[in-house]
């Protein structure tokens, strides 16, 4: 959910103080991206200029600390998602551990079969993928979502055949931040002999993974989504019951076991590692905090606001995610009033394309809903006082946007909106 | 892309943000856009039908920054004009004052529609007051 349009950093001429502990802006995207946390940028340090070694330089001791650092961080890694280090395959982020991934699985399984099953709310790294092996020749089935966003189990089921090679889907949403049935999902997968890959970008550090448990063969992992740094992510590949084989994406040297060729990107590899032994510590506490911030929020603006919805199951979610549509108002005028909030909108006037949200579409939003939607991302340096105030300036915004709004003001006559014939219909 | 100092103030202090009477003979109203678009305006006019001049007008909007300026840019520029003057009114010219950026042209072609619409609403409902010369011999 890229945010194209730049919204300018002068304050409205309604003067905002900020009230006590609250620094401006205030950041509340973390779904698009996070801050380092300050612990991982110090674990990081000694890797640009004192332990600068090739991890790859296997007779020196430059080479052996760059190595060190690196098996230390997939040790981590591994430890976090319930994986031995060996199964840590580095990459540039989860877009390239999901390009990895399928891409990898559909040319090593080729001559078995060619089908491929994912649902339509997936990370464009992962549409577009497979998208691409469409192109090649290969079946995709693009599952439905129901309209709490979660997969339904039964369709999965009757999409599955004797040519499906690889179920690919996300356990949660970037945009509705909503929990995929990973573990059922898992299960069906190896009771028939299919690969289940999941990206779990978004997920990994906030909610428990376990790829036993949860018989998940292969996992994309992203750094700068858990407080580490971006240019940096990871691949889990099972390799025990079933050994899971990829053909690289990138070849030259045959790194990370012949996966994925390249110098290792030490630094950053050290603190995506870092990064998981803070979640392993800190996650279930973590998410006590978070989820307690998101509610607060919710609360706060759905006690004032008639007419919003939220987008997306709340049972099964993360905990610092909520997605709000603001009926009759437009999602980009309402980031523009608050400018000194930093979150996104699944409006078609924030993308590049001039399209709304398909994830929002594809729960059945109403398309004029998935306009008025706003994304909060709630993070680990979010405050209360923070929650209150953005609570506080989406409130003030909405009912001042709604004041200026034909669409508010024909429902407060008692006009059904869906009745009338509007002029602009025909356009779309 | 970021936002001209034209479109913030407008966003800010939009001009003649409100509504008429739409049954009113001399408002005409105008509803261009769709909800499913993100784009809803609202442009109502009140003329005096001995000048043609439109001595008020009246916006609503739902939609984005962009929409929101060229509509109130709309009811400032038509305030005063008469209804052919106004009908001259180009998209280009609003996006010409507000700086509008190419993917947001879109927003200056609704507020000029808007403009037609209402001034169209309020030629239908001059013709239908006037009286019928009646064909019957007599």
């Amino acid at each position: 959910m890229s945010t194209d349009v730049k919204i300018p950093q002068q304050l409205p001429v309604t003067k905002h103080a900020a009230p006590q502990g609250v620094k401006l802006p205030i950041y509340m995207d973390n779904h698009a991206t996070t801050p380092m946390d300050p612990r991982v940028l110090e674990e990081m340090l000694p890797y640009f200029m004192e332990k600068f070694g090739n991890a790859a330089s296997r007779n020196h001791s430059f080479g052996w600390a760059g190595e060190e650092g690196v098996e230390t961080a997939r040790e981590r890694i591994a430890k976090l998602i319930g994986a031995t280090a060996k199964e840590i395959i580095f990459t540039s982020g989860a877009t390239e551990s999901d390009n990895l991934a399928i891409k990898g699985v559909a040319e090593m399984y080729r001559e078995k079969s060619n089908h491929i099953i994912t649902a339509v709310t997936e990370h464009k790294a992962v549409l577009d993928t497979c998208k691409r092996l469409e192109k090649y020749g290969y079946r995709v089935t693009y599952l439905p979502v129901q309209k709490d966003g979660l997969v339904d189990l039964e369709e999965l089921k009757r999409a599955m055949d004797d040519k499906t090679i690889l179920v690919t889907i996300m356990a949660a949403n970037n945009e509705i931040g909503v929990l995929q049935p990973i573990t059922e999902i898992g299960k069906l997968c190896r009771e028939r002999g299919i690969l289940f890959h999941t990206d779990a970008t978004q997920a990994i550090g906030k909610v428990p993974i376990d790829v036993n448990k949860q018989y998940i063969d292969l996992m994309s992992i992203s750094g700068h989504k858990m407080y580490g740094p971006k240019g940096v992510g990871a691949l889990y590949v099972r390799r025990k019951n079933p050994r899971v084989q990829l053909a690289a994406l990138i070849d030259g040297g045959g790194h990370e076991r012949g996966m994925r060729s390249g110098t290792l990107n030490v630094a950053g590899i050290v603190g995506l590692g870092k990064a998981c032994a803070i979640a392993s510590e800190e996650m279930s506490r973590e998410a006590v905090q978070l989820s307690s911030l998101r509610d607060r929020l919710r609360d706060r603006i759905m006690n004032r606001l008639d007419e919003t919805y939220i987008n997306g199951t709340m049972e099964h979610r993360l905990p610092g995610n909520l997605n709000i549509s603001f009926a009759y108002v437009e999602g980009e005028s309402l980031l523009m009033g608050i400018n000194d909030i930093a979150v996104s909108s699944g409006s078609a006037c924030t993308s590049a394309t001039l399209e709304p949200s398909y994830v929002l579409k594809a729960l059945g939003t109403g398309d004029d809903l998935a306009h008025s939607s706003i994304r909060f991302g709630i993070g680990r340096f979010n405050t209360a006082a923070e929650v209150d105030y953005v609570a506080d300036r989406v409130i003030e915004t909405v009912e001042r946007l709604r004041e200026l709004s034909p669409l508010y003001e024909m429902a407060k006559e008692g006009i059904n909106l869906k009745d009338v014939k509007w002029a602009g219909e025909a356009a779309h | 892309m970021s936002y001209s100092d034209k479109v913030i103030d407008h966003y800010n202090n939009p001009r003649n943000v409100g509504s008429m009477d739409k049954s009113s003979a001399d408002v005409g109203t105008g509803l261009v856009g769709a909800p499913e678009c993100g784009d809803v305006m609202k442009l109502q006019i009140k003329v005096n039908r001995d000048t043609n001049v439109i001595e008020e007008a009246k916006f609503k909007t739902f939609g984005c920054g962009s929409a929101i300026a060229s509509s109130s840019l709309a009811t400032e520029w038509v305030k005063g004009k008469t209804v052919d003057e106004a009908l001259a009114i180009k998209n280009m010219d609003i996006v010409k004052e507000l700086s509008l950026p190419p993917v947001k042209i879109h927003c200056s072609v609704l507020a000029e529609d808007a403009i037609r619409a209402a001034i169209g609403d309020w030629k239908k409902k001059q013709e239908s007051a006037k009286p019928v010369t009646s064909a019957v011999a007599q």
